[in-house]
């Protein structure tokens, strides 16, 4: 049986195995076998990451993550977790190849989701026009006109990297103001090929079999309109992932895991959860890794006490 | 067994020619998801060589293949029979997921 077993590959994840394996617990790290890194591996340059004064990538950042943890002896699994059983004092992990793995706590830091448009015909178009992922598609809209969805640092930052390949950027927000980081927006805002559309909405897919178009709403005066579009890139933010747990831990109102004051305790003894599954409202590489600390320094005190 | 990298030039007779079925790989040293999945699509092959042949067309390199099949985002994977495309799986996917996806050229 395992000391702690970390669901998550993320920041937090991370360094709850960078400190539990100084800890001398001996981590089992399930990194799911296809988004192994999390968020981050789909970012391009990270410039607010504390200890990199000239910035670095993401995936190169969250190698850097992986390669700490697994020096202090955490072992890393490249698989997913498709059913887990916190309940009794043996906690019971089940993965996607097959395997069942037993620990005495689980540090969950299963992070968050792209948070779709719920549009018909938006699932079916994914991969034709629709893209969740500027940094892997944007090569193939060279001097195509395209939108982005959005008002955060996402929806910022893909905007701006997409103008390197795109002749025309259009982006979209439902708002007449971004929540986005001041110096991103200010980018965004000062790039000839952006072009933004306030207080509108998506109303519309267009095109069959590949994207051609979209139709919007003007939120404030209730107009249509009707786009030409070669891609869309969806940035409208993530929701939290926790169906692997919903019917076992207590969860707040807006669905995130519920934890104890500042501390990562779950409503579950020995269970613990950490990052962007947590957090409603920082959600950045560094308070996530903050959290995953949190988590690892919680689950050696709750292991200590067990003996 | 690593996948058998195809261009332009051999594409006719590695995929189109081919008597068996032929998973098309669209990929990209950039593109971290298809770093991903990589590992897996040579896993299925090493363990289906006889059903199904996995190849990858690098797209920075190809782009005129990755516009003619109209990929426009990757990883891409596309499934070849007598020359046509048969099946289109687009995203990185968990190794039990895709074994699904391809049942019907596996089985």
């Amino acid at each position: 049986m395992h000391e702690v077993i970390i669901i998550g590959s993320g920041p937090a994840g991370y360094t709850a195995g960078i400190y539990c394996g100084r800890a001398g617990l001996n981590p089992l790290l399930i990194a799911s076998s296809v988004e192994a890194g999390g968020e981050l591996m789909k970012t391009t340059e990270v410039e607010n990451y504390p200890g990199f004064p000239s910035g670095l990538q993401g995936p190169e950042l969250m190698d850097a993550f992986r390669a700490q943890a697994e020096r202090f002896g955490t072992e890393v699994l490249l698989d997913d977790v498709i059913e887990v059983d916190l309940a009794g004092p043996v906690k019971i992990v089940k993965t996607g190849g097959g395997k069942t793995y037993e620990a005495k706590t689980v540090i969950l830091a299963t992070g968050a989701a792209y948070r779709e448009l719920g549009l018909p015909r938006e699932k079916e178009l994914s991969g034709y026009g629709i893209s969740w992922c500027a940094t892997c598609d944007g090569f193939f809209f060279r001097e195509k006109t395209i939108a982005v969805i959005g008002g955060g640092d996402s929806a910022m930052e893909e905007a701006t990297f997409l103008t390197r390949f795109a002749s025309k950027v259009y982006l979209i927000h439902r708002r007449d103001s971004f929540k986005a980081s001041k110096i991103m927006q200010e980018r965004a805002l000062n790039n000839p090929k952006i072009e933004v559309i306030w207080n509108t909405e998506v109303s519309e897919l267009l095109g069959e079999g590949k994207l051609t178009g979209i139709k919007t709403t003007n939120l404030v005066d209730g107009s249509t309109r009707t786009m030409d579009l070669d891609g869309l890139f969806i940035a409208i933010g993530n929701d939290p992932r926790v169906w692997l747990v919903e019917n076992q831990l207590t969860l707040t109102a807006e669905k995130f895991i519920q934890v104890e004051g500042r501390s990562s305790k779950t409503s579950l003894p020995g269970v613990f959860a950490a990052g962007d599954v947590i957090d409603p409202t920082y959600r950045q590489a560094i308070t996530a890794a903050g959290s995953g600390c949190v988590a690892a320094l919680d689950a050696e005190h709750y292991l200590s006490n067990l003996k | 067994m690593a996948a058998k990298n195809v261009t332009t030039a051999t594409f006719q007779a590695d995929v189109l020619d081919s008597a068996k079925p032929v998973l098309v790989d669209f990929w990209a040293e950039w593109c971290g998801p298809c770093r991903m999945v990589s590992p897996i699509l040579d896993e299925i092959a090493g363990e289906h060589a006889d059903k199904i042949t996995i190849v990858k067309v690098n797209v920075d390199e190809e782009p005129a293949l990755a516009q003619q099949y109209g990929i426009t985002s990757i990883p891409a994977m596309q499934v070849f029979e007598s020359g046509e495309v048969v099946k289109s799986i687009i995203g990185a996917k968990p190794k039990p997921a895709l074994l699904a996806d391809l049942s019907a050229f596996i089985n």
